[in-house]
């Protein structure tokens, strides 16, 4: 396969992935809004932006963080590369690119997707509430991805879309749980307090997997469950455990189609083995903030890797 | 003016249309309006859209289809046939001539200076003999009618004519929305065309080339107003679309990056200019070319379709000498006539241009795409006198030819059915063989009266049927 | 003349690029006043490419360079054995038609100044050329360093200075203006002791004159091209004609460094 279309593969994967991230962010952003705040709600969000890196091109444009600035900001500006709509935007133009290595299953759902955003896009924004915006936007990334698993062969395509998919995930989940946890409770005597809990339960919601947890823990709502769940947990469709295991399945896969194992594989597994081998008492000895920040590290460093080896021709 | 309609003559329905003529009765306004947006939904479902250079607005623009399919008999289409082939075999004559011996100028049966002093004569390609001697290997050839019998060729294109994707996808929603028309009609089939390329391009590959050529298409891009074509023609062929940064020069050969390291390319399809294809030789400022590529080329490491240079077999001003090439080349009498043309750049042909303005069309030598045209009969006064200072200007940019009664045949309208000006683009290939597929893009002018076709300009598409005897 | 060529060419990269690949047009030409004695190119760490001689009887030799590389030596080496033929190409093959080279290029674009400097009377086609390129010779007058690679040729007659590039792009566009085909011409030229402090890379111009062929007329020396010349290539004009054409892969500034020598070899 051509490596730029193995490139843009791989990037339709993450942007679609990115736009599910900024629709979730802009829920937990907005049920921050919803309780009463130990710094007011101004400069909690401000940290939120700080985390992701959009502060201030944030502030740039827009006078307060009110909840009509942040849907315009994760949803609809053109400006910040995150956003739901730069995001879907180019998912869909790579898709063009590369529209003889989907199928037409695949293409449909990402051009409605593309066409659909447009259409809202239009709407006056007194017809949108936010909850129809996050369940537009998980509803098509759903239908991306369904069409993907449902129809697409199982050929080095599919394991450039899925690898896409598992890095940009597992960096959103790292970083989200880090934006909680380093950002949202500032002060240590927070800990365990009912703010605490109320924001451990948004995230959770915004991972969608707040049902799930309570399933699989019961119970209060604790640092330690959650770390357990996001991290450690191979049942957690989010989990850095599950994405780790997707890429290394989906690079062996490639290594066994090609022929040579390369440093990208290598490098998959031993940020694999580092989850695998670890306890939740083992990341709150390291800290959990420091433990994230090697992690999101070790993951840019392997897409770097995952880059060289197959994106750009150069390796023979 | 009177115009020929292919559809009806003389009160009555000519036999190709036969079947036709129940087809639109049982077909109400309401129902016609309810295909005609499915056909739409279609198109635009399979990403099927036009962008129009420098016009600015909707890049996801489609262009209108009429579902009113333009139909030729079999007998019809043979004489076509033979005429095209015979007009693509010459204009391949003459570029292998132009580039080698010039026996053509050397016997003066064409001026030198229209052919070696042309922008497009090409000095790099001079003294190369491509693979099977073929330069131009997708001749589009634009053909209109004026009578039953009577086709004349509007002009060449020998460099990378565009459109045959309409051609395929004409067909096939036509087959997907009227079945039962094609049960009725026996109607010959288009889609071994990207096939019959595929033979056509491997055909063509470079002796250095043992075993299977490894085809590709090169593109400028995705904002490219043609990238749907090169993507689809890429899909129905099974090759790589590739872009000029997926290719690169190592040793005597091109090759392609992939997943898997660099794999050797053998035959290039390129739908881009000569001018952008090697910056190492052409335009030094072009990014969508490959550094080296030429010099590949010329040593015979990789074929290029069409060749470089081709495209001076089409230009409009040597269009004139295309009847002279093909009995100076294959010793025959040209079946399909050109229309009657004067060189601006004569001194008496120029006289009489300007004195006739009103009832001539003027082209551009050099322009495509019905930009710098101006059809005499529907102008003002004003735009006919701004095309006479510009004639007077620079006389030898321009041609002039009388405005042909174009054919029409019937095409849904607002009010209903209604005949409209339409014209003929077949594509034939040349590689080992001469090949054609029975078919070709109809375009059709729209707006009532209009003599303009391009898409650019208004024009839509139909579907071309050629029956089975 | 028995002549000597040593001539390198430096290519540093101020960080190192993905690959490079370059045309050359570094081989003397096949005709009666050239005979080579032997001749070699090499280029470090370079891979040879496909090789040819183009319509106009020009050798063409194309090298790759795999990256990472941030420094290439083009080296050209060898001894030719020259002959005075008074300009004149006698025995050289070509088949690229004369008339292809009526046609101006950017650098070449006749003005009205080149025009009228063409204006030299009429008269016999050879006595016409050189006369031509005697206007030339006493219009722009030789001044290293006033003009860069991209100067026109009106651009040079309008400062009135230059190098043997703008007189070899401005003889070329006066004679194109008359009708007469011309083309730039790019090798070595021998400066003895006493000779001028001309470079060792030379360049001039070729006029396709009725009854000889192509016919070389060197305006920076007031001459015709004799046994101190070596001839390499042509083209419609300096970049065209350009000995060596590379294109880098990767984002980096290029430095180039040249040096040439043309010597009267030890029979």
């Amino acid at each position: 396969m051509l490596s730029r279309t193995a490139d843009n593969l791989f990037w339709i994967a993450r942007y679609m992935e990115r736009a599910e991230t900024a629709a979730r962010l802009l829920e937990v952003g907005s049920r921050i809004s919803l309780i009463p705040s130990a710094h007011g709600y101004r400069s909690e969000w401000d940290s939120l932006l700080q985390a992701l890196g959009a502060r201030d091109l944030f502030a740039h444009k827009y006078s307060e963080p009110g909840q009509r600035n942040i849907e315009s900001f994760l949803f609809f500006d053109p400006e910040n590369a995150s956003s739901v709509s730069s995001c879907v935007t180019r998912a869909r133009e790579n898709g063009r690119i590369v529209r003889t290595a989907l199928t037409s299953q695949v293409w449909d759902a990402l051009n409605t997707a593309f066409q659909e955003l447009r259409a809202l896009e239009r709407k006056p924004r007194s017809e949108l509430d936010l909850s129809l915006l996050t369940d537009w936007t998980m509803r098509n990334s759903a239908q991306v991805r369904g069409a993907i698993d449902a129809t697409l062969l199982r050929n080095d395509g599919y394991n450039f879309l899925n690898i896409g998919y598992y890095l940009e995930r597992a960096d959103a989940t790292a970083r989200l749980m880090d934006v909680k946890y380093y950002v949202l409770l500032p002060r240590v005597e927070f800990v365990g307090s009912g703010l605490d809990n109320y924001q451990w339960g948004t995230l959770l919601r915004a991972m969608s997997a707040h049902r799930a947890f309570h399933w699989a823990y019961g119970g209060d709502i604790t640092a330690a469950k959650i770390a357990h769940f996001l991290i450690l947990n191979p049942q957690c469709p989010r989990s850095l455990i599950t994405c780790a295991r997707g890429l290394v399945n989906h690079l062996d896969r490639l290594a066994a189609a090609y022929g040579p194992r390369l440093a990208a594989q290598e490098q998959a597994a031993a940020l694999l083995a580092g989850i695998e081998g670890a306890t939740v008492e083992d990341i709150f000895d390291e800290g959990l903030h420091e433990f994230l920040t090697r992690f999101i590290g070790d993951a840019a460093a392997l897409g770097l890797a995952i880059r060289d080896a197959y994106l750009t021709g150069d390796v023979r | 003016m009177t115009y020929f309609n292919e559809m009806f003559q003389d009160g009555k329905t000519r036999p190709p249309y036969a079947r036709l003529a129940n087809w639109t009765e049982s077909m109400p306004a309401p129902l016609r309006q309810m295909k005609q947006a499915e056909a739409e939904a279609l198109f635009r479902r399979i990403g099927i859209t036009f962008a129009v250079y420098g016009e600015g607005g909707d890049p996801d623009r489609l262009i209108p289809f009429d579902m009113f399919p333009r139909v030729f008999t079999g007998q019809e289409w043979s004489k076509l046939e033979r005429g095209i082939k015979q007009r693509a075999r010459a204009l391949n004559a003459f570029l292998l001539d132009v580039y080698g011996r010039g026996e053509i100028v050397r016997a003066g049966r064409i001026p030198a200076r229209l052919v070696y002093q042309n922008e497009a004569y090409e000095q790099a390609v001079v003294g190369i003999v491509p693979p099977k001697g073929v330069y131009s290997h997708i001749v589009g050839i634009d053909i209109v009618r004026t009578g039953p019998e009577d086709f004349f060729v509007l002009e060449d294109n020998c460099r990378t004519p565009s459109g045959v994707s309409y051609m395929l996808e004409n067909r096939e929603i036509m087959m997907r929305m009227f079945p039962d028309l094609f049960r009725e009609n026996r109607i010959q089939p288009v889609d071994s065309y990207p096939a019959r390329l595929r033979r056509t391009l491997a055909s063509v590959a470079p002796a250095k080339c043992k075993g299977e050529p490894t085809v590709v298409i090169l593109t400028p891009g995705h904002f490219n107003s043609a990238y749907y074509e090169h993507s689809f023609l890429a899909d129905l062929m099974g090759i790589e679309l590739v872009e000029g940064q997926d290719l690169f020069v190592e040793g005597e050969f091109v090759w392609m990056r992939t997943t898997e390291g660099p794999r050797r390319v053998d035959v290039i399809y390129r739908r881009m200019d000569d001018a952008y294809i090697d910056p190492l030789c052409f335009r030094p400022d072009s990014m969508l070319g490959i550094p080296g590529l030429m010099d590949v080329y010329r040593s015979g490491g990789v074929s290029i379709c069409s060749a470089p240079g081709a495209g001076v077999a089409d230009d409009k001003a040597v269009y004139t000498f295309v009847p002279e090439m093909v009995r100076f080349y294959l010793g025959e009498e040209p079946i399909l006539q050109n229309v009657p043309t004067w060189q601006c750049g004569k001194a008496d042909d120029c006289q009489y241009v300007l004195e006739n303005l009103g009832d001539l069309v003027v082209k551009e030598v050099h322009g495509s795409g019905g930009y710098g045209m101006l059809v005499g009969p529907k102008s003002t006064q004003a735009q006919i006198e701004l095309f006479r200072d510009k004639i007077k200007a620079d006389p030898s940019n321009y041609i002039a030819q009388p405005t042909l009664a174009l054919s029409t045949t019937p095409t849904f309208v607002e009010e209903g059915i209604a005949p409209r000006h339409v014209d003929l683009r077949p594509y034939c290939l040349c590689g080992e063989s001469i090949d054609l597929v029975p078919g070709g893009l109809t375009r059709v002018a729209l707006t009532d009266g209009s003599l303009v076709v391009n898409s650019s300009q208004g024009g839509g598409v139909k579907d071309t049927w050629v029956l089975a005897e | 003349m028995l002549l000597q060529v040593n001539h390198v060419t430096r290519y540093v990269y101020d960080r190192p690029v993905r690959g490079v690949v370059q045309s050359h047009r570094l081989t003397p030409s096949v005709f009666a006043g050239q005979k080579v004695i032997d001749w070699q190119v090499t280029v470090s760490d370079g891979q040879k490419g496909g090789s040819f001689r183009d319509g106009a009887g020009d050798r063409i030799e194309s090298w790759s360079i795999r990256g990472p590389v941030s420094e290439i030596l083009v080296t050209v080496t060898g001894r030719v054995e020259t002959t005075d033929l008074v300009g004149v190409l006698k025995g050289h093959k070509e088949t690229t038609p004369p008339q292809s080279y009526l046609r101006s290029t950017a650098p070449t674009e006749a003005d009205v100044a080149l025009t009228e400097l063409a204006q030299v009377g009429e008269g016999e086609p050879l006595a016409v050329a050189h006369r031509m390129a005697e206007a030339v010779a006493g219009a722009i007058a030789y001044a290293p360093g006033t003009t860069h690679a991209h100067t026109t040729a009106a651009e040079a007659l309008a400062q009135g200075q230059g190098v043997c590039q703008d007189h070899a792009h401005a003889l070329i566009a006066m004679a194109r203006a008359r009708g007469i085909p011309a083309r730039y011409v790019s090798g070595y030229l021998f400066a003895d002791a006493e000779g001028q402090a001309h470079e060792a890379a030379h360049a001039w111009a070729e006029l396709h004159v009725q009854g000889y062929g192509w016919v070389g007329f060197d305006p920076a020396n007031r001459c015709c091209p004799d046994d101190r010349y070596i001839r390499l290539g042509s083209g419609l004009d300096a970049q065209n004609a350009a000995p060596i054409r590379g294109i880098s892969r990767g984002i980096a500034e290029e430095a180039m460094d040249v040096t040439v020598a043309v010597l009267a070899a030890q029979q």
